[in-house]
């Protein structure tokens, strides 16, 4: 996809696909035949970022794989709407097991089809933050840790979303959930804990490390794309906002994931054996007000006694991702691809 | 049913669970009228002839802009294209150079011989068409294509009106022009030129006309009082600019000065300049702000040499020299006299203060409305005559090519309905697709392409053309500019971002359509529909 050179297309690489562009040269979401993965029906609330954010990965990996693919699902927001008795969302081969033990059983699966040699079978493992980062982070370090043959998809909506809202370890500063209320000096979620996960694998020294956002499809498709074409232990961390725990609009899902990038917030980049090898820069910096703004968990911010002392700590965390992945600048580079003939 | 232990159902689909029933709103796709479309006064499908030209298929764009005008060449040169004024991204970064997409379209038509369509099948009906300008030549080609036969005369030797004998050729080569008009003529049109209707309720019943349609212009140069010694030395613009059009220049001398604000002021000065004046002059009433002229050509000019004396009226003529009075405009932006005076050499004066209409080719029984100098029209153009239709300069209206070639296509319609029997509808209009409905996120930034200049020696001594083309390169980079303000141009953006799989993608150039069973209603669709070619609706219940 990027190493053909193309004219400019009116919405070069932004939108999801082009009809000017040739269909090798489109995005998979574009492709009416895509797998859909993730079919319709299932019982993701109005405008949910992790079931748009799931069938985005799991199609890209579908076509990676040729289609030889099983996918193994931790507990969750995901595999709860997804499989309500007898009815299941899913068109791929898929195995849930339980909270904490999905990278364990990932690597079963991947050990079973090595030994049945059936090495054309790839196997990916996905969980929300909380099976990620909390309940199954020791089996997913020990999958890290031996370098299993899995592409390990955390989708990460910041909570315990469908349990109804707790903090997790990947919940922001500041942020409400129904056990971070919104009381006291310091409302909501505390600063200065909770886990970075993509940095903790690249800790690992895994081959590969790369974190996306649902509002821009071609970064995704392509890391997944990159991902599926090393064997080894891999990491993919998706933001995928949640209309429901965020509380914001159910149609602003896409424009606050990015809008997280574009802040700096949520620093967009892709490792390869513990270092960052690329980065997504800003297209247009955006303060983070524009961010908290519209998502009411952040409503004690602002309103009638607004508490900018706590917005300027998180612009500092922004300040502080944007210095450390060198998030500004210009991408002429990049562009140039898509502009020059 | 064998089933396992524990197990009392087989598994199903989640597609049972018709999750469309969540829904309070519902998404539909919309097409909304693109700003551009909006302003042209052609009425031409801009937005829809730069998404064919957006694939490199010229020829279909260029079939979908003649739908409406068929002079794409002599328009993307000399049309004021207010579609670039209104175009949404402007608002961005710059606006489309659409006019410059226009002409390379128009100028690849000629170069390849691309032809008109067909006239209609013959009507039985005849009409005659007065004035072979860019209003009465459209009406021409519209009513041709609704099978009418045609007659066309003009008083002139040959066809073209203003665009030929007013409009210099540094702006618009004649072989352009000649080229575009002999289309016209190719689909069977019985010209008479250098004929002057003396009467034409006369002449429409000697010819047996169902109906007439006056495209007569404004040919009389406007003249005010100025005393001048040698009256010899005063000159109008329109007479002026149509000598030098017949070959027949008249001898200006070196300073020249022309009086006046509009766009033939500063045709009149840029001709003088070319023909050796070493002063071209233009003394206007007002400032630059509230001048009439088109600020595109009032660079040029001054690009060319040509300078301004702001906020002065000529008084007289006295000898070589012309006393001006300074003038000073009060709050409603009017000019008032100082009482001041200024001397400014001149070997003679253009007068370019407006045209007049001769209309003494109505007699006085006619029920045409003639007020303050133009004749009274109703939407279809037709006049308080039956079946006498005028439009272009004769009618009140901006007075510009672009405008007539709009009436020419209106009155063709009104023509049409009235000698057929029936009404003559205008097309619904949708709603604007104003900038705030676009989300810009998804266009790529890139500023216009501009079209190259000639340089100025050649452009004060010839009467080569001023502003180059684009190539082919270039007018495709400027087509895919385009935004495609509310309507779809199949970005896939709804199809991807559903996180219901609720938008069925029908394949090339049939868009999407939802599927209501799936589709809960979050709306990001039309959050992030590039072009807002979608909106929510109420649900009703």
């Amino acid at each position: 996809m990027t190493s053909q050179p193309v004219r400019f297309y009116q919405v070069g690489s932004f939108a999801v696909g082009n009809r000017l562009l040739d269909d090798d040269a489109r995005t998979v979401q574009s492709d009416s035949n895509r797998t859909n993965s993730i079919d319709s029906g299932h019982r993701a609330c109005q405008g949910c970022g992790e079931a748009l954010g799931a069938r985005y990965a799991l199609d890209a990996a579908m076509r990676a794989s040729q289609g030889q693919l099983v996918a193994v699902n931790a507990t969750g927001c995901l595999e709860v709407f997804s499989t309500p008795y007898p009815e299941t969302s899913w068109r791929i081969p898929w195995l849930h097991s339980l909270f904490g033990n999905a990278p364990a059983v990932a690597t079963g699966v991947a050990a079973a089809m090595r030994v049945k040699g059936r090495t054309d079978v790839r196997v990916v493992a996905q969980a929300g933050d909380g099976g990620t980062v909390d309940i199954g982070f020791g089996c997913l370090s020990g999958m890290f840790e031996r370098n299993d043959d899995v592409l390990f998809i955390c989708y990460d909506n910041e909570g315990y979303m469908n349990t109804g809202v707790q903090r997790s370890a990947a919940t922001p500063p500041a942020a409400r959930t129904a056990t971070t209320d919104v009381v006291g000096p310091e409302p909501g979620n505390v600063f200065g804990q909770g886990k970075n996960l993509p940095r903790i694998a690249m800790a690992h020294d895994i081959p590969y490390v790369a974190t996306a956002t649902v509002a821009d499809l071609h970064d995704l498709e392509q890391k997944v794309e990159r991902a599926m074409e090393i064997r080894g232990a891999r990491y993919l961390h998706v933001l995928v906002p949640c209309p429901l725990g965020w509380g914001s609009a159910s149609n602003d899902t896409i424009h606050v994931a990015r809008l997280a990038k574009e802040t700096g917030l949520f620093p967009v980049f892709e490792a390869e054996n513990g270092v960052v090898t690329a980065v997504s820069k800003i297209r247009h910096l955006a303060p983070v007000e524009d961010y908290l703004s519209i998502q009411r968990r952040y409503a004690h911010l602002f309103g009638k006694h607004p508490r900018t002392d706590i917005v300027a700590r998180i612009q500092a965390i922004a300040d502080q991702n944007i210095a450390r992945y060198g998030l500004l600048g210009d991408e002429s580079e990049d562009e140039t691809k898509w502009v020059e003939a | 049913m064998e089933t396992p232990f524990a197990i009392t159902l087989d598994v199903g689909s989640s597609r049972a669970n018709h999750t469309g029933s969540w829904r309070v709103e519902r998404p539909v796709y919309v097409d909304r009228l693109p700003p551009c479309n909006n302003a042209c006064p052609a009425g031409e499908n801009i937005q829809g002839w730069l998404y064919e030209a957006e694939t490199g298929d010229y020829e279909s764009a260029w079939r979908n802009l003649v739908e409406d005008n068929p002079f794409p060449a002599v328009m993307g040169r000399i049309c004021f294209h207010p579609c670039e004024t209104a175009c949404n991204r402007g608002q961005l970064d710059e606006a489309v150079g659409i006019n410059a997409v226009e002409r390379f379209m128009g100028d690849l038509a000629i170069e390849r011989g691309w032809s008109l369509p067909a006239a209609g099948p013959d009507t039985g009906k005849r009409i005659l068409v007065v004035g072979a300008g860019p209003a009465g030549l459209s009406a021409t080609y519209h009513l041709r294509r609704l099978g009418h036969q045609v007659r066309l005369v003009d008083s002139a030797k040959r066809l073209g009106g203003m665009m030929r004998y007013g409009i210099p050729a540094y702006r618009l080569p004649r072989d352009v022009l000649d080229a575009e008009i002999a289309r016209i003529v190719d689909m069977g049109v019985e010209v008479e030129l250098d004929h002057n209707v003396q009467d034409i309720e006369l002449e429409r019943r000697e010819g047996g006309f169902d109906a007439v349609f006056l495209a007569v212009g404004a040919q009389l140069g406007r003249r005010v009082n100025i005393p001048a010694g040698d009256s010899s030395r005063v000159i109008d613009a329109v007479s002026f600019l149509n000598r030098v059009a017949s070959d027949d220049p008249p001898m200006l001398g070196r300073r020249v000065v022309v009086y006046g604000g509009g766009d033939t002021a500063l045709d009149a000065a840029r001709t003088a300049r070319r023909l050796g004046a070493t002063d071209a002059v233009i003394v206007y009433r007002r400032n630059r702000e509230h001048m009439p002229a088109h600020g595109e050509e009032l660079e040029q000019a001054l690009g060319e040499g040509v300078t301004m004396r702001w906020l002065s009226t000529v008084d007289r003529l006295d000898g070589d020299k012309l006393v001006l009075e300074t003038m000073r405009l009060n709050e409603s932006g009017f000019p008032e006299p100082t009482g001041e005076f200024e001397e400014l050499g001149a070997d003679s004066l253009v007068l370019a203060l407006g045209q007049d209409t001769d209309l003494s080719l109505l007699s006085q029984a006619s029920g045409v409305v003639v007020d303050d100098g133009v004749v009274e029209v109703l939407p279809t153009m037709m006049t308080g005559e039956s079946g006498v239709f005028a439009g272009g300069d004769a009618v009140p209206a901006d007075r510009t090519a672009t405008v007539a070639i709009g009436h020419g296509k209106r009155a063709a319609r009104g023509i049409n309905a009235y000698v057929l029997g029936g009404a003559s509808a205008d097309g619904e209009r949708n709603e604007l697709a104003t900038f705030d409905r676009l989300n810009t996120w998804y266009y790529s930034d890139a500023p216009r392409t501009r079209r190259p200049e000639l340089e100025r020696a050649r452009r004060i001594s010839t009467f080569d053309e001023v502003v180059g083309g684009l190539n082919e390169e270039n007018a495709l980079f400027e087509a895919r500019r385009c935004l495609s303000c509310g309507n779809c141009f199949e970005c896939d953006n709804c199809f991807g971002v559903c996180p219901d799989n609720a938008v069925i993608k029908l394949g090339p150039s049939m868009r999407y359509e939802f599927d209501y069973d799936f589709c809960k209603g979050c709306g990001i669709c039309v959050k992030e529909c590039p072009c807002g070619a979608i909106e929510m609706v109420p649900e009703i219940i």
